[in-house]
């Protein structure tokens, strides 16, 4: 059951992935990138990583929502968008992602997981009480330095919007 | 076991559904009988004794119609986009708690469809796709009025679920919780919630409005500047269908603030009532209270509806951003120093 479920899951994760690189529209684009993420929180769910699931819910179609509204606000979508971008552009992303990837999966083979000793010291390891201790105790540091950078981002965007308005006045 | 399990939940989500439906159907009579007596008019009272067939003639009505469709490349995301805001509007509902237990043939049966660690979490996730129907809808109507109007739902959800969101926090700090169940149960006797997080309340209330795109926050809909809004291409029960999903979630809305801040299935005296009248009896009467709680917020709804007029677009999103969100901060502040204060010294 477990197993045909997945199945199920990671052919519309990677079809609706690819196919939203593959759209011309970037609305058909956008819709097919949620659809991606719900199966990712489905592959949460899966592994009965309910915090987890709903956050990534939240947060990314959340996201993608505001991808929308701008993707909508920002592009001329009478004429189907096709930006020309030279050949060395695009051989030096696939090189930059495939890189990325390589490293993403090396630190991902050396990781040790910890399950384990949640198994033997028979604590519920999904349950958000544990999540926030852990987080908030062993993770501070890395925890705080995350929020710090988005509060960054948060203020750089705001200075952003700032100074163009300054300059049409 | 495990398949009565299955078959309890089985029947406990079929009558939930079917009382979500009733609900919101009899709460669009309810507007216009409200409307009707805030007027001091009569209102509908052709269709049965009341009007109460009301809803049935509407309903037998937009059936009938004539099904129209736009001539439009996007014709899927067309019919998908009534379809996620109804199937969205009816999911909040699965991690409610309607009342404790009841004790049917010697076994419990918990009156919750599923108890999650994670509720309202989940209600939060639940809240951020529901506005995937009116954009999608709105968007491949193909109509500059409906892409208007999906702009401005779009934009209003995702800033008032902030304030939302951040008022909740407050919430949770006090009750240490995420599962909608304890919370419910901490709240027993008096002890509501609204009493120790007023600012949270009305904060949330507020929100609600807008995330239920109701009067004075119903921009997305009005009929002056947009026609009909996110829907006036939508004809016959499509075009029912989005109403109906807006009834639905008023009500979802209105189940969720009494089980929030005003104490679910508590009423005072309910452990006397346990006590002297058994569980059954004191937790029917318990669901009857909630449902007494449902029906005011409700009615506070329509109340409202006719009392305030819409806001202007930069009001609304000065309300959400400069006024709301910086209460809801300070109001998490408060209460952690109040928590802290009372850990030390009570």
């Amino acid at each position: 059951m477990g197993e045909i479920l997945f199945y199920i899951l990671a052919s519309i994760t990677l079809g609706t992935a690819l196919l939203t690189i593959l759209t011309r529209n970037p609305i058909h684009s956008a819709i097919y990138l949620v659809i991606c993420f719900f199966s990712i929180a489905g592959h949460y769910l899966l592994l009965n990583a309910q915090f987890l699931a709903l956050v990534h819910v939240i947060v990314y179609s959340g996201a993608i929502m505001i991808l929308m509204l701008f993707t909508i606000m920002l592009m001329n979508l009478n004429k189907e968008d096709e930006t020309h971008k030279s050949i060395a552009s695009k051989i030096a992303a696939t090189i930059a992602f495939c890189l990325v990837g390589i490293v993403l999966l090396a630190g991902l083979l050396r990781t040790k997981p910890v399950v384990e000793s949640y198994f033997q010291s028979g604590e519920d390891f999904q349950s958000i009480k544990v999540l926030g201790k852990v987080l908030l105790n062993e993770y501070m540091v890395p925890f705080e330095f995350a929020s710090v950078l988005l509060l960054v981002a948060m203020i750089g965007a705001v200075l952003i919007s700032k100074k163009d308005k300054q300059k049409e006045a | 076991m495990e398949s009565t399990i299955i078959i309890e939940k089985g029947i406990f989500i079929v009558i939930i559904f079917a009382l979500t439906m009733v609900m919101a159907m009899y709460s669009t009579w309810a507007e216009r009988k409200v409307a009707a007596w805030l007027q001091d008019r009569i209102g509908p009272n052709r269709a049965g004794p009341l009007g109460l067939l009301q809803p049935l003639a509407d309903g037998l009505k937009l059936f009938s119609k004539e099904e129209f469709i736009p001539d439009t490349k996007n014709k899927f995301l067309f019919l998908a986009g009534p379809a996620i805001s109804m199937s969205v509007a009816l999911m909040t509902s699965a991690v409610i708690p309607w009342g404790d237990k009841l004790q049917i043939g010697g076994r419990d049966v918990i009156l919750q469809a599923t108890d999650i660690d994670v509720a309202l979490l989940y209600i939060f996730g639940v809240l951020s796709i529901g506005v995937y129907g009116i954009m999608i809808g709105g968007w491949a109507s193909n109509n500059k009025f409906s892409l208007m109007s999906a702009m401005r739902a779009g934009s209003q959800m995702i800033s008032y679920e902030v304030a939302m969101g951040l008022a909740v926090i407050a919430l949770v700090m006090m009750s240490g919780t995420l599962s909608l169940r304890e919370i419910a149960a901490q709240q027993s006797g008096m002890n509501w919630n609204v009493f120790y997080q007023p600012v949270g309340f009305i904060i949330f209330l507020v929100c609600s409005f807008a995330e239920t795109n109701r009067t004075p926050f119903d921009l997305a809909e009005c009929e002056a500047e947009l026609i009909g809004g996110y829907h006036t291409e939508y004809s016959s029960m499509k075009m029912g269908f989005y109403l109906f999903a807006e009834y639905a979630s008023m009500f979802i809305s209105s189940t969720i603030l009494a089980v929030l801040y005003f104490g679910a299935y508590n009423y005072p005296g309910i452990e006397w009532a346990v006590e002297n009248w058994g569980v059954n009896i004191a937790n029917s009467i318990g669901i009857a209270v909630l449902f007494v709680k449902i029906c005011f917020f409700i009615f506070f709804y329509m109340w409202v509806r006719w009392t305030i007029p819409r806001f202007r677009y930069d009001q609304l999103m000065n309300l959400g951003w400069k006024m709301l969100i910086p209460i809801a901060i300070a109001n998490i502040v408060i209460t952690g120093i109040v928590i802290l204060l009372a850990d030390k010294f009570l």
